[in-house]
């Protein structure tokens, strides 16, 4: 392993900001992993680090196939975590909206460039990312329509969905999107949750990192067979929308299969308990993601429903 | 004549509304046409609120003069304005990334394609910003170069002082001036003074700028004060931007809209723990200073300025 500093800044009363990489095996720029980008996502965080201790053991017992360099960042923005502020600290950009980056621009547009300079020749990019929207999802892999990227390919990662999202503006400025103009192959890895630990999801992510290196020829580490992951485009999830805002009581959980007619969720008047509406799943299928805060506007898509496995 | 244009219940007790006012000639007449003054979109930015104000304080003093349809937009993101904050909270959203919208989505986009259904129609749109937080611009308007042909020869009438012609960018897509722009409906994006502030010599500024523009497109028929002549930039070489090299408190040297000889000194990053100076900001070519950092607090990166060159200022 060899733990070194991809990207620093200095802070006027701030310690330095500094990016750091761990490397495992040597040659080819194979696999780069990328976790947290935004202060929130602490899962991401906490899987990278799951994922360089596991790492650190398999380089230890020689598991690593000669002549692959796989690279985990934790974290590309070490600042906002620390004072809980998902995006940058001063101005309020989001790192992962500035690449490719510009080395005499803005400030995050700096951070990006000096952190794309060092990941984008590798042949794979995965990123453990977020939604703008809080809730819990089914731990998948997301890829662009348009990209690079290829679905087979995805499907080594073994968990239970690949998501296809069409490209939409904003998207040319994340760092998946900039991955691919590039020429790496990139996806983006889900996990359950943001901004708090789901250890079950964590194992799972490192497990689907596991399973895509092996089945690259990376990795010496035997995965099960069987494992065949459903290809579903985004636009073919259900979406179960509220019509009312106020208390947002669930009753299903992310991974859940429902039947047609099952109640999903009340929403509450919130001075006087009222169940303001119920929502129903209109199909039997499997509970995609859920929100989970507390309150809830009207017009949200609380719940997305997906095909079943 | 106030008309609420989208109306959404939030969670606890309140309702979210997105408010209009019309203000009509006092002879009906059929196809009027018709100017839109948006703001707000930014909830920190607040220079269009004095212009909003001011420009109907006038017109009421000439209503006579008044041939044609005034809309004012004063606040496209209430949330925003009323809890300082530049996107929408709780969603960490900018409004301006989130245009056309769509009326079935969630409820920002129904919001977002309300508002472009309301404003749509007009013969000319003017989108108030005011920078952010950080720096103060000349009043000034931003135009894709893929709409210049129609929006120039109508913001040359708006009394800026500059008109700056960028480049086209998908990101940019998703903005209220954009996704209009492109059905057709003209939008000036115009950028002055600072966030959270008014700086009421730039309002006035436009507001002459309206009525002149008004007078143009036979909206009003009374007397208005001759706009200044804007220098129009359209090649990105004409801008510098002075970026800082490093982390401390910027302490300018010299006024905004400055016009500088090369290696002047614009300010200087200072480091007060230290009591010592960082850097000394100068300027790489004789230009005008037209964008300057108002919060001191830099970190290596940070905008402290934009310069445009002489050649494209003209001055002596
Ligand atoms: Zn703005």
């Amino acid at each position: 392993m060899n733990k070194r500093i991809i990207y620093e800044l200095k802070g006027i009363y701030r310690d330095t900001f500094r990016v750091t990489g761990y490397e495992f095996g040597t040659g080819e720029k194979s696999v780069c992993i990328v976790g947290s980008s935004r202060g929130n996502e602490v899962q991401q965080i906490y899987c990278c680090s799951q994922l360089v201790k596991k790492m650190k053991q398999l380089e230890e017992e020689g598991r690593i196939t000669q002549g692959h360099k796989i690279l985990v960042i934790p974290s590309i923005n070490p600042y906002s975590m620390n004072i809980q502020k998902r995006f940058w600290s001063t101005d309020n950009t989001d790192i992962n909206r500035m690449f490719p980056g510009y080395n005499l621009g803005e400030t995050t547009q700096r951070i990006a460039d000096g952190v794309f300079r060092e990941i984008s020749e590798y042949r794979f990019g995965i990123q453990f990312t977020s939604f703008y929207m809080p809730g819990d999802f089914v731990p998948h892999v997301r890829l662009m329509d348009e990209g690079f990227s290829d679905p087979e390919t995805a499907r080594q990662f073994g968990l239970p969905y690949v998501i296809i999202r069409r490209v939409r503006p904003y998207d040319t400025t994340t760092l998946n999107y900039n991955w691919q103009v590039w020429d790496t192959q990139a996806f983006s890895l889900y996990t359950s949750t943001t901004s708090r630990l789901d250890r079950t999801s964590a194992g799972q992510a490192v497990l689907a990192v596991m399973n895509f290196l092996s089945g690259q020829g990376m990795l010496k580490y035997s995965i099960p067979d069987g494992l065949h992951s459903r290809i579903v485009h985004d636009e073919d999830m259900v979406m179960i929308k509220t019509a009312k805002s106020g208390i947002f009581e669930p009753m299903v959980k992310a991974g859940e299969e429902v039947r047609a007619g099952q109640p999903l969720a009340n929403i509450l008047d919130p001075y006087e308990g009222d169940i303001l509406e119920t929502l129903y799943a209109p199909f039997g299928m499997v509970v995609f993601f859920v929100h989970n805060e507390p309150l809830t506007y009207a017009n949200t898509a609380v719940v997305k429903l997906i095909e079943k496995y | 004549m106030i008309k609420t244009i989208a109306a959404v219940g939030l969670p606890v007790d309140e309702v979210l509304e997105i408010r209009r006012n019309r203000i009509l000639p006092e002879q009906p007449a059929e196809n009027r046409k018709r100017i839109s003054i948006v703001t707000g979109i930014h909830g920190d930015e607040l220079e269009g609120q004095y212009v909003c104000f001011e420009l109907q304080r006038r017109i009421e003093q000439g209503k006579e003069c008044l041939a044609g349809i005034v809309d004012i937009y004063p606040a496209m993101n209430p949330l925003g304005i009323d809890s300082i904050t530049r996107g929408i909270p709780a969603f960490d959203l900018d409004m301006n990334r989130m245009f056309p919208g769509d009326i079935d989505g969630s409820m920002i986009e129904y919001v977002v394609a309300r508002i472009m259904e309301d404003v749509a129609g007009s013969d000319c749109v003017l989108d108030i910003h005011a920078s952010n937080i950080y720096l103060t611009e000349i009043p000034q308007i931003r135009i894709n170069e893929l709409h210049q042909d129609t929006l120039v020869p109508m913001a040359e009438a708006a009394n800026v002082d500059l008109i700056w012609v960028h480049g086209a960018s998908t990101v940019l897509e998703s903005t209220f001036a954009y996704s209009l722009n492109r059905i057709g409906t003209p939008v000036l994006v115009v950028e002055m003074g600072v966030g959270m502030r008014i700086t009421r010599r730039y309002g006035d500024q436009l507001v002459d700028g309206i009525f002149h523009l008004m007078k143009k497109m036979g909206i009003w028929t009374g007397e208005v004060k001759p706009a200044r002549k804007p220098v129009i930039s359209r090649n990105p070489e004409d801008v510098c931007y002075l970026n800082a090299g490093m982390g401390g408190v910027f302490i300018p040297d010299v006024l905004h809209g400055a016009k500088l000889r090369k290696g002047e000194i614009i300010g200087r990053i200072v480091d007060p723990l230290c009591g010592k100076v960082l850097d000394e900001v100068r300027t790489p070519e004789d230009g005008m200073l037209f964008t300057i950092r108002d919060y001191p607090v830099v970190v290596e990166g940070s905008l402290m300025g934009r310069l445009l060159k002489k050649e494209v200022c003209g001055y002596e």
